[in-house]
């Protein structure tokens, strides 16, 4: 009697073990279902185009972009020798230094102030808000107007207190940070928006309770908003970093690269290899080094991000 | 003089309707108060009223004597238990009972006394390290408690505490808190819409209705004299029985099926031919035998707790409940015979709601007691 208890378990076993291998298998053909659109498109927009800049910086180009002799390491050992390219490196990692705590800090700043509960604060919400609906073609010519060097308006003010005109997109010291003031005004918008988000999913009760506790207003902020914040933070540093890297737009509409490719930034120096100079190999091969830059940037935020972050 | 003093507070949110009105009421040093009453009756609001969370609209709040309507929180000296504990989710057990000291800067020696002695009578030295999140509901209760604990302010402030708990949990922290309050002295004000929370707990309970105080007493006044038909129905459990009610003649007719003889002396300061209601308590619905009896009446529910049994009854269109002690025989169904008396029964105003005559055996029976 106990032996058949045992087979009649081991038969029961099996079945089980089978129905769930088919589970699995179901599970497994539903998921790739739901996710085969985007898989599609991705491969199509994504992957292949990745596999393809790998594939071409191993290579010589004729114009039209067709491999022609196959080179290895050569083209990353032309780039890594070019003053220009080492140039457009240490432009980009400045560039980015402006860029992200600048962004980062003033929206925060405004985010906190929006983040007030008075009459008319919608508006001023609105406002800062407003730069994310603004395409970067369009800043750059209103930036443009205000850095034109006499009827600019920032040089019309600066006249009133009589400080002399400043070229702020042709005079190499000041050309690179007149890009990025330029594009920390155009971040601003989408930062400042997310951050408001999440300033305002921090519940009111934990302010009521510091209230009660006797804590400052710099003290909440402090030990309670910026800690709070900090998972929102995360992820407006990682984008804007990655959107400083790939930065190019403005750059192509108000300097060109320019002057003397001061604001020459790593996706402009592909740019012009690639489409002005015909030089795929070489621009792909800048293009690998700026994946491996982000990638490896984003991967080290994640593992110093993952000690500080408060995730609820 | 009180420790604290509302006189005809009011507060309205949109300058339109008012969620509370006329509030008056006065809070002795080292009173366990108990505001109870329904959802929505206002009493949180009134709560945060008093901590400062809010501003008040109308009216006066004294504090020892002094009008403190425009002070901020934090100079009130009180400590406050919000209803979903509004621990810091970030912040270890520790500094979340630490910081409100930290905020006011006291020293770091005194801060780690304070901070060992509340953790041990709350029992939360284990925990110290630990986040919410990785806490137990009734420990992040006591972690609640313990930072309004440590605070050593004179006046405590809780907000349904225990409402997020199991009942033995409950229980057990009903007393808990009882004990901290009584040990250290403090002003407590309780909020609870939960009036067996506010009858075991309360050295005096405020009934709020819809923003209006319906009345304030000790728990067995209330109880025993509730001043409404809201308080007669709020307190107690089961609920008072109730039913419409006329003295016709020599008869009092409760919803015109079930009819009592009267002396006149019992009902001499009720007055003829208005309408009334009549409530009994389901304690006073007595067993009767076939000999002793006064009524007998279809038995449409039985309910039974072990220790006792609930009866429910239908009197006319009104369903009332009896509660008799022990396991009784009693089926969907029967017709069983009552006792029910006239000494027992209190008489509201129909029209106005308003107590007209309690029950008059309780009086007799506490004389006896005593
Ligand atoms: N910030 C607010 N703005 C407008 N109305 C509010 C606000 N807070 C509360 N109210 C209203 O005030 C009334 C009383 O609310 P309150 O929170 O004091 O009720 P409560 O007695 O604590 O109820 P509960 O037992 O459900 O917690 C409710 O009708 C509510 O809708
Ligand atoms: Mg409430």
């Amino acid at each position: 009697m106990n032996e058949a208890a045992v087979s009649l378990g081991s038969d029961a076993a099996k079945l089980i073990e089978k129905a769930k291998k088919q589970r699995r298998t179901k599970n497994l053909i539903k998921g790739l279902l739901f996710l085969l659109p985007s898989l599609v498109f991705f491969s199509i927009f994504l992957f292949y185009p990745m596999i393809r800049t790998v594939y071409l910086s191993f290579f010589l180009t004729n114009a039209s972009g067709a491999p022609t002799v196959f080179v290895g390491l050569d083209n990353f050992a032309q780039i890594f020798s070019s003053p220009l390219f080492l140039k457009s490196l240490k432009t980009t990692f400045l560039f980015v230094l402006y860029t992200v705590p600048g962004t980062i800090v003033i929206s925060l700043f405004l985010a906190v102030i929006a983040n007030e509960k008075l009459r008319g604060i919608g508006m001023f919400r609105t406002i800062f808000s407003s730069t994310m609906g603004i395409s970067v073609a369009a800043a750059s010519v209103f930036w443009m107007f205000l850095f034109h060097p006499t009827m600019g308006w920032l040089n019309q003010f600066l006249s009133i207190f009589g400080v002399e005109a400043i070229g702020w997109l042709t005079d190499p010291k000041w050309a690179l940070l007149s890009v990025s003031i330029s594009t920390i005004w155009m971040n601003i918008g989408f930062t400042f928006l997310i951050l408001l988000g999440g300033l305002q999913s921090i519940d009111s009760y934990l302010y009521e309770s510091a209230d009660i506790d006797g804590a400052g207003y710099f003290y909440k902020l402090r030990r309670i908003t910026i800690p709070m914040l900090s998972p929102t933070l995360f992820f407006v540093v990682t984008v804007t970093l990655i959107n400083a890297f790939q930065t190019f737009g403005q750059v192509d509409m108000l300097t060109r690269g320019g002057p003397q490719n001061e604001t020459s930034v790593i996706v402009y120096s592909i740019y012009r290899d690639a489409f002005v100079n015909y030089q795929y190999g070489t621009a792909s091969a800048q293009a690998v080094i700026l994946f491996v830059i982000i990638l490896g940037l984003t991967l080290l935020q994640f593992k110093l991000g993952e000690r500080k972050v408060h995730y609820q | 003089m009180s420790y604290i003093e509302l006189s005809n507070v009011s507060k309205s949110y949109d300058k339109q309707r008012s969620v509370l009105n006329g509030i008056d009421v006065s809070i002795e040093k080292g009173e366990f108060f108990v505001l109870v009453g329904p959802s929505g009756s206002g009493k949180s609001t009134l709560l945060r009223l008093i901590a400062g969370l809010e501003e008040i609209t109308g009216g006066e709040l004294h504090m020892n004597g002094k009008v403190i309507n425009h002070l901020p929180p934090k100079d009130r000296h009180l400590s406050m238990v919000f209803q979903n504990y509004a621990l810091y989710p970030h912040l270890t057990v520790e500094q979340n009972i630490l910081f409100g000291l930290n905020a006011k800067k006291v020293d770091k020696k005194e801060q780690k006394q304070r901070l060992h002695k509340t953790a041990e009578m709350m029992g939360l030295t284990e925990l110290l390290k630990r986040k919410p999140r990785q806490l137990s509901g009734g420990q992040r209760q006591r972690v609640a408690l313990a930072r309004s604990v440590v605070s050593e302010a004179p006046l405590c402030l809780m907000d349904e505490p225990l409402s997020n708990l199991d009942a033995k949990l409950r229980a057990h922290m009903r007393m808990e808190i009882r004990q901290l309050q009584k040990k250290l002295g403090l002003t407590m004000v309780y909020v609870t819409h939960d009036q067996v929370e506010a009858m075991t707990m309360g050295d005096r309970i405020m009934v709020l209705n819809d923003g209006k105080v319906q009345q304030v007493g000790k728990p067995i006044e209330l109880y025993n004299k509730p001043a409404n038909l809201f308080v007669a129905s709020f307190i107690g459990s089961p609920k008072m029985n109730m039913g419409r009610a006329v003295i016709k003649g020599q008869q009092l007719v409760i919803e015109e099926s079930l009819f009592i003889p009267v002396k006149a002396a019992d009902v001499i300061d009720i007055p003829k031919n208005k309408r009334l209601i009549a409530g009994i308590r389901a304690e006073h619905l007595f067993k009767g035998t076939s000999e002793e009896k006064t009524h007998v009446l279809d038995v449409i529910n039985v309910e039974q707790l072990g220790n006792e049994t609930m009866v429910t009854f239908e009197v006319g269109g009104e369903f009332w409940t009896a509660k008799w002690l022990g396991q009784q025989i009693v089926h969907t169904g029967d017709r069983v015979p009552v006792q029910l008396s006239v000494e027992h029964m209190s008489f509201f105003d129909a029209d106005t709601g308003k107590l007209i005559k309690a029950a008059s055996s309780l009086k007799q029976k506490e004389g006896v007691a005593i």
